[in-house]
């Protein structure tokens, strides 16, 4: 019990620091935001189930954060991702991009 | 509870990630980098009070997560509706 909720603990982490990492290596505002985003929710998710198995009399509340998180994310990227496209910055158009085009 | 060494490896990786993050606060050239930089931000403070909450052992700061992430959700979007409304 104490090993499984200390493995999502580590798992939620990496992803957390690597979404952090991509928030810097990725070269444009949409990219970072997918970076940013996705992995930190994960990794939120993550940790919540981590520490329901280190305290299982939580699990109410934390199913609560847990279904907020999931809620409230997409919203917030969507909207920002939004904003960013209507406040005039174009997408980063590479080599990969022509088929679209 | 005490941290086991395992556990303080977790709280070291929100820490590399929190400092990752406040650099791209700091040096993002447009103003939606910022926003996304700070949207991260809140969404690993929010996996930091839950930590917190079972080193303490208090479930009080569960709710204070959850408080949180709502007050920065609502910032979020009034923030990216204000960049919107820049342009018009």
């Amino acid at each position: 019990m104490n090993l499984a909720g200390d493995i999502f603990l580590l798992i939620g982490g990496v992803f957390i620091a690597l979404g952090s990492l991509g928030l810097i290596r990725m070269p444009d505002v949409y990219n970072r935001l997918q970076a940013g985003t996705k992995s930190a929710t994960l990794g939120t998710i993550a940790i919540l189930v981590g520490i329901g198995f280190h305290h299982p009399d939580w699990w109410a509340k934390l199913l609560v954060i847990a279904g907020f998180v999931l809620f409230t994310n997409p919203v917030g990227s969507s909207t920002i991702a939004r904003a960013a496209l209507k406040a005039g910055i174009e997408p980063l158009r590479g080599s990969n991009s022509k088929v679209e085009s | 509870m005490t941290l086991s060494v395992l556990q303080w490896g977790v709280v070291g990786l929100l820490a590399i990630a929190i400092l990752l993050s406040t650099v791209r606060l700091l040096l993002g050239p447009t103003t939606p980098d910022r926003v996304v930089a700070a949207d991260t931000l809140a969404v690993i403070t929010t996996a930091g009070l839950v930590i917190l909450a079972s080193v303490f052992e208090n479930p009080i700061y569960l709710d204070v997560a959850l408080v949180y992430g709502a007050l920065a959700f609502v910032g979020t979007v009034a923030v990216a509706r204000a960049i919107e409304g820049n342009r018009e």
